[in-house]
């Protein structure tokens, strides 16, 4: 009979309970889609703040001061040490490698451009542009496209194009700092001779920095004008890092064997640098204080942002499935007042109406979950251009809101359709 | 019935009475006393109507002020505008001065000036001259043992001190021929160029090398394109410098701001949508719940638009009266998330409450008219039978 009832109230009122359902639906799919945004957003935004760049660099241990004015090295281009390129590769080994978006080596060297008396000295650097490496089976690409986006290789009208693109990275070929071509009227695809070598100019580099006043080369031809294969100066390593907390400042060599595994296992900055110093021989590497110490606070901003919202959206919608489900009992005074006349017992008639909440809010809660992982998918492609995954440890969670919202909106108008007197509902007063 | 003598008491007379009488105050009480007799039902449709009125307001204002919070916090990356003199000139000795005139006060300007000097065994190294207290502002992130506070101290980078400092004693450097007597006063960390340099006082800097400031780096608060003016007008005053972005700053930036503005969109979007829905389905629920009052109404002769008017005046008021509680609140909210996330107040907005008032009066007229015509193909005499 129990069934029954349920069932039949289902068949003949299909059009109310598809509004409580559509209610329910809406409000659980925005609830999983927030709840999935927010949850991922902490590592979204970490890859957004990596557009500020690298934020480590690795130098020689025993190197000499830099001496740099304005984009113009001063230093004796043989003078100090420098890193081997053969152990970059290495940087993939390390044990946060999987937070290591990309690292580009960087070779300064003087040259002279132009031939005889009106030859310049100009800063030349040797990087990676997008070079394919690997390391064990892994293959991969790294160098400035990742980590400097703000690099942009330009055509000579100052616009960006297909034709004027990053160098290969073992080609002899070269792009321009913009002002430097300015100053020398060179446009892509003039040669530009370079300490005796005939370069092919392959774009205008815009960087809104020193660089716009350099050349920029492959690692390897800069090498060669060094005479010093396998030579770097200095790497810059862009990784996902951890806000830092009070551990991360701590000095590893004062902690005890278990503090020391929980920060050497934690993607602070200060651990994975200690980290490429274990895989790259004779290095020092340090945060870029710039970067490193404003991702923290940037990042927990916004995450702290993200919570406060998904508590106003699972409120409002916590409310409006409360508000239809509310609605939707309220409506059936009458129905309840023939079944007490029939003799049913308040428990009895509560138990219908419960069920029926639990059924409805089983259906929505499947159907929104599955409509707000649709949206959390979209929102991701949309704005992150990347996937928001869904924990599905979130889905029975979702569920059990769902039966506990829908439980608690109707349990107020179930409690008043139950007390309501038979008599007044059956003679539709009221 | 009985009346006075006095009283003209045909059906005509008091038909005549009737149609004289103000309808506007019938309308009117009839308005008030259904707020007042069915309280419980009103007060939770006014209770969604504040709820979502809030939340609405909260998201839009959030939406508006966190840009200008966060760009307030990616101020911290340090300089996003750069003035160096074009080659072969310098900057006028004035120059800070003509870019703060025209700079409003929350933007920061340093001048740095570099020079190459040597160290007593022949080292060269970079001293620049700077303002200490203005560049301590723009550069956050710098990580300074203690900042000098005499003229004659020095501000010495981390990998330059192993050279010219290693036990921190005083030192002497000299640039073109001049010497100088210099005292660390504390030690500067950066993990970048800063980290191999020396800074001194700008006066005393000048005392020493004569050189001027050759760089003016600003911290340009506002949105990109007010960055961008900023720059023309800098241009302007200043021809004889290369006034440029600091594209790693502006880049990245403006990045962070368009996913975090693009997120907050969407689920203010989501918010106001899911509060919207909740006072359609409360409203409607309350006006089929009088499908009663709208029969007896028909019953005794209203007109078709007399009733809608009437639900939908209901249903305005409600909105208008959910609208101002819900801003109020919304501001509170919204005041509260800033302090707890951002530790400053987010400032009211104000010109929010037109969208909101409007947005609140939209859905509340439209849930009372939407079951109002579901209702009007059935015959009153159904719905009084109780069918």
């Amino acid at each position: 009979m129990f069934s029954r009832l349920v069932y039949e109230s289902f068949r003949h009122q299909a059009r109310r309970k598809l509004l409580a359902g559509i209610a329910i639906t809406l409000g659980v799919a925005v609830a999983t889609a927030m709840i999935a945004v927010a949850t991922d957003i902490g590592d979204k935004m970490n890859r957004e703040l990596r557009s500020y760049g690298a934020n480590l660099i690795v130098t020689p241990q025993e190197d000499t001061l830099d001496v740099e004015v304005g984009g113009v090295n001063l230093k004796p281009p043989s003078d100090g040490a420098f890193l081997n390129e053969a152990d970059l590769p290495k940087i993939r080994g390390t044990f946060w490698h999987n937070n290591i978006v990309g690292f580009s080596p960087m070779l300064p060297v003087n040259v002279k451009v132009g031939s005889g008396s009106d030859a310049k000295e100009v800063t030349l650097v040797g990087t990676y542009f997008n070079k394919p490496l690997s390391f064990g089976k892994e293959d991969f690409r790294t160098g400035v496209s990742i980590t400097h986006p703000w690099w942009k290789v330009l055509c000579g009208d100052g616009k960006e194009s297909r034709d004027c693109a990053w160098p290969a990275d073992d080609s002899q070929n070269v792009v321009l700092g913009e002002h430097q071509a300015a100053r020398l009227g060179k446009q892509p695809g003039d040669t530009l001779e370079i300490s005796g070598r005939q370069l092919t100019i392959s774009g205008i580099l815009s960087t809104g920095a020193a660089e716009d006043d350099q050349i920029v080369a492959p690692l390897a031809l800069a090498q060669q004008i060094l005479g010093k294969p396998g030579a770097v100066r200095r790497v810059y390593v862009s990784a996902l890092t951890k806000p830092q907390d009070a551990l991360a400042v701590r000095d590893p060599k004062t902690m005890t064997p278990e503090v020391y595994d929980r920060w050497y296992c934690s993607p602070y900055v200060q651990s994975i640098a200690y980290q490429l110093q274990e895989v790259i021989p004779h290095s020092h590497a340090e945060q870029i204080r710039q970067v490193a110490q404003n991702e923290g606070t940037v990042l927990s901003r916004i995450k702290g942002l993200m919570l406060l919202v998904t508590l106003a959206a699972l409120f409002a919608s916590a409310l409006a499935v409360s508000a239809a489900m509310a609605t939707a009992i309220f409506e059936r005074r009458v129905e309840v007042g023939l079944m007490k006349a029939l003799g049913a017992s308040s428990l009895a008639v509560s138990a219908i109406f419960f069920a029926e909440a639990l059924l409805l809010a089983i259906a929505g809660g499947i159907a929104g979950f599955s409509a707000g992982a649709l949206l959390a998918h979209r929102i991701g492609r949309s704005i992150f251009n990347s996937q928001i995954s869904i924990e599905p440890v979130l889905f029975p969670v979702i569920l059990a809101i769902a039966v506990l919202v829908s439980f608690a909106g109707s349990a107020a108008a179930i409690r008043r359709a139950v007390k309501f007197d038979p008599v007044f509902a059956l003679r539709g007063e009221g | 019935m009985s009346a006075g003598p006095d009283t003209p008491n045909t059906s005509e007379q008091v038909a005549a009475r009737r149609a004289h009488s103000p309808h506007t105050s019938m309308f009117a009480r009839m308005i008030f006393r259904a707020a007042v007799l069915r309280r419980g039902r009103a007060a939770a449709a006014l209770v969604a109507m504040i709820v979502a009125a809030a939340v609405a307001t909260a998201m839009m204002n959030l939406y508006v002020d966190v840009q200008a919070k966060l760009r307030t916090e990616l101020r911290n990356y340090g300089a996003n505008v750069i003035i160096v003199a074009k080659e072969g000139q310098s900057l006028p000795a004035d120059a800070l001065a003509r870019v703060e005139s025209v700079l409003d006060s929350k933007t920061l300007a340093v001048p740095f000036s570099y020079a190459v000097a040597r160290t007593k065994d022949g080292r060269s190294v970079v001293v620049v001259g700077t303002d200490f207290r203005r560049a301590r502002q723009l550069n956050r992130w710098w990580k300074v043992s203690h900042w000098p506070d005499a003229p004659d101290e020095a501000l010495i980078g981390m990998r330059a001190a192993n050279i010219v400092s290693p036990s921190r004693q005083p030192f002497e450097l000299t640039f073109q021929g001049k010497a100088i007597q210099l005292a660390p006063a504390g030690m500067l960390q950066t993990g970048a160029g800063e980290d191999s340099r020396i800074y001194l006082d700008q006066a005393e800097f000048q005392n020493w090398t004569g050189v001027a400031p050759s760089t003016i780096e600003l911290a340009a608060t506002g949105t990109a394109s007010e960055v961008e003016a900023s720059i023309r007008q800098l241009a302007e005053l200043l021809p004889s410098a290369d006034i440029r972005p600091v594209r790693q700053i502006m880049e990245g930036e403006a990045n962070v701001l368009n996913k975090t503005r693009a997120t907050l969109y969407a689920s203010a979007v989501l918010i106001v949508l899911t509060s919207a829905l909740c006072v359609l389905a409360t409203l409607m629920g309350w006006v089929f719940d009088r499908r009663r009052d709208f029969a007896i109404m028909k019953a005794l002769g209203a007109s078709e638009r007399l009733v809608k008017g009437f639900f939908a005046a209901e249903a305005a008021a409600l909105g208008l009266v959910g609208a101002v509680l819900g801003f109020v609140i919304g501001i509170g909210v919204a005041a509260w998330i800033g302090r707890v996330n951002f530790h400053a107040p987010v400032v009211p907005r104000f010109s929010v409450f037109p969208y909101v008032l409007a947005g609140s009066i939209i859905v509340a007229v439209l849930s009372a008219i939407l079951p109002i015509t579901m209702l009007r193909r059935i015959q009153p005499a159904m719905i009084l039978r109780g069918e």
